[in-house]
């Protein structure tokens, strides 16, 4: 077994269980936004993306890491901005607009 | 002279990947409260921009024209989906649930290629699990899409056997994926794995129907999060595996969320198929009378309330209402009525949805208030009117064990002085079951369009209210 796994495992269950700690406390007033939030933030692929497009010259890696570049992007710039359009509107009373 | 910047920030890779993990959890810390969530994803795209700038320093690039084009793209599609209606947001989220998958997918795919056969035992098991999670969660979040949008039909499509059909696929996928990792060096086989996973997303998905649409997308979401958290076991990538662990455990907990808010299991929304017992409740069929008001009778009625708790649903943003609904909110806040807005975690189309609908109708947020505190409030308030809602207020969730829905958690409208319901007609709701609540004799039916009757509403109130003005600067 390689030892790099053994690492990844420590580090996927300490952040599985951090995950789970911090978004239990999330208002379900903002469970919407925590999902385009979390896809946003999933969309860190694109830095694999990256990597696999731009590492060698040959079609079928620079062709499959273009696509998953413009998939994770796109998710990662969608995500961002359907969240902050979304935390805008959320006002509390007594403070309104005008 | 950039040349030792470039070297400097090589070096130092890792410590910029290790501030982007700390904003990431930052920014999902923040948007625990609404107050701090807007700084939450500042943080997160703070942390994204300085992941990506690092990655651009990596010394393995050697052309960077496919990447230009691939962030191009992204842009492209990426501007319009950040967009959208907030009523489309369901399906948007789960065109972007596709895309993650996609983009796990396929770079798993191009992983295998690149390195096959000399590939380990081991590192074949993560690619395989890693393409296998990813395709499905691909096809599954695209049919989701479609149902949410309403190109595919929302009601579950389903036959005999069907489940059996379903772990046959499978199966095959596994047993496929398991002779790669005895013989890597077999690549004809890796395009029929791929393709019968992708086939297994559009079987997984297809039987479910629109009810269970918040569950589904909260599983999907979960999927998405584990494939980018095996992609980065694959690639030996902790800052994926810390989103992918992230996405994960997020969508996770909003499956368990939704599963209890429907009172229903995993098992249950995977292979149950809801929407099919609607034959169990409509056998009996007695006469009922119901008593029905004008929308005069019922702005006369909410004004003269102390409090009141509007159950909305799903219905009231299809009869696109919720502005008219803020309206009478404002009305009857200026004569003095306590008015709360009680949130079913399913009304809407996903986790959170109904929220963010009545927050951009300019509803203050504190209004929004959660099942358990509703239905504390419930039994004190003078009236509960329901918009758009149906099951999450029936009381045979209840009381009838024979009913569907029994189990499910509800919004105890029964509880207020006075309910009323806005309805267009007695038709029983999209699961079909009836609804004992119309038949009290302390409820009033609102027959008509919920955007129609609350207008009137609007305007019966904002007499009142004039009047109330008058009569007020008259005394003075």
């Amino acid at each position: 077994m390689p030892q790099g796994f053994i690492t990844n495992l420590y580090v996927f269950v300490l952040a599985g269980f951090l995950g789970f700690e911090v978004i239990r406390r999330v208002s379900p007033l903002l469970h919407t936004p925590l999902m385009s939030l979390t896809n946003a933030l999933d969309a860190i692929v694109v830095l694999a993306a990256i990597i696999i497009c731009g590492e060698t010259r040959e079609v079928l890696p620079t062709v499959l890491g273009a696509i998953a570049v413009a998939a994770a992007f796109s998710n990662m710039i969608g995500g961002f901005l359907i969240t902050d359009r979304m935390l805008r509107m959320f006002k509390l009373s007594g403070r309104k607009k005008q | 002279m950039t040349a030792p910047i470039v070297l400097v920030i090589q070096q130092y890779a890792d410590f910029s990947y290790v501030a982007a993990i700390a904003l990431f959890i930052l920014s999902l810390k923040w948007l625990s409260s609404p107050a701090t969530a807007r700084r939450g994803v500042l943080s997160g795209e703070i942390g994204a921009a300085l992941a990506l700038v690092t990655t651009f320093f990596d010394p393995r690039l050697v052309q960077f024209r496919w990447i230009a084009v691939g962030l191009l793209v992204g842009l492209i599609i990426g501007i319009p989906l950040g967009l959208v209606k907030m009523t489309a947001v369901p399906q948007r989220t789960a065109m972007s649930h596709a895309f993650g998958a996609l983009a796990a997918a396929v770079i798993g795919i191009s992983e295998y290629y690149v390195h096959a056969p000399h590939i380990t035992k081991f590192g074949m098991t993560e690619i395989a699990m890693e393409v296998i999670i990813g395709c499905l969660s691909f096809t599954g979040s695209l049919i989701a899409a479609g149902k949410l949008q309403e190109v595919l039909p929302q009601r579950p499509i389903t036959y005999r056997g069907q489940n059996y059909v379903s772990l046959a696929i499978f199966s095959a996928a596994v047993i496929l994926a398991l002779i790669l990792i005895i013989n890597p060096g077999a690549p004809y086989l890796f395009p029929a794995m791929v393709g019968v996973s992708l086939f297994f997303g559009i079987l997984l998905v297809t039987p479910i129907g629109g009810a269970d649409m918040p569950t589904v997308i909260s599983l999907l979401n979960s999927y998405v999060g584990l494939s980018a958290a095996l992609l980065g076991f694959v690639l030996n990538s902790k800052v994926l595996v810390v989103a992918g662990a992230l996405d994960g455990s997020s969508g996770f907990i909003l499956s368990v969320i939704m599963c209890k808010a429907m009172n229903r299991s995993f098992t249950n929304v995977l292979f149950g198929a809801f929407g099919q017992v609607t034959a169990a409740a409509e056998q009996v069929k007695e006469e009922r009378t119901v008593r029905s008001a004008t929308a005069e009778e019922a702005a006369a009625i909410l004004a003269a309330a102390t409090s009141v708790v509007v159950v909305p649903g799903y219905g009231m943003a299809v009869a696109q209402a919720q502005h008219k609904v803020r309206e009478m909110f404002d009305l009857l806040t200026t004569l003095g009525v306590d008015v709360k807005f009680a949130i079913h975690p399913v009304a809407g189309r996903m986790p959170g949805h109904m929220n963010v609908l009545l927050a951009e109708a300019d509803v203050p947020y504190d209004k929004l208030v959660e099942m358990e505190d509703a239905n504390s409030d419930l039994p004190q308030a003078d009236v509960a009117l329901v918009i758009g809602a149906n099951d999450v207020t029936n009381p045979a969730a209840k009381t009838n064990q024979g009913s569907p829905i029994y189990g499910m958690p509800i919004i105890e409208a029964d509880k207020a002085h006075t309910v009323m319901v806005i309805k267009r007609s007695m038709n029983p709701g999209f699961a079909g079951i009836d609804n004992p609540l119309y038949y009290l004799d302390k409820t009033l039916m609102l027959f008509g369009d919920a955007k129609a009757f609350v207008s009137d509403i609007v305007r019966d109130l904002s007499e009142a209210a004039k009047g109330a003005k008058k009569s007020a600067t008259g005394g003075r």
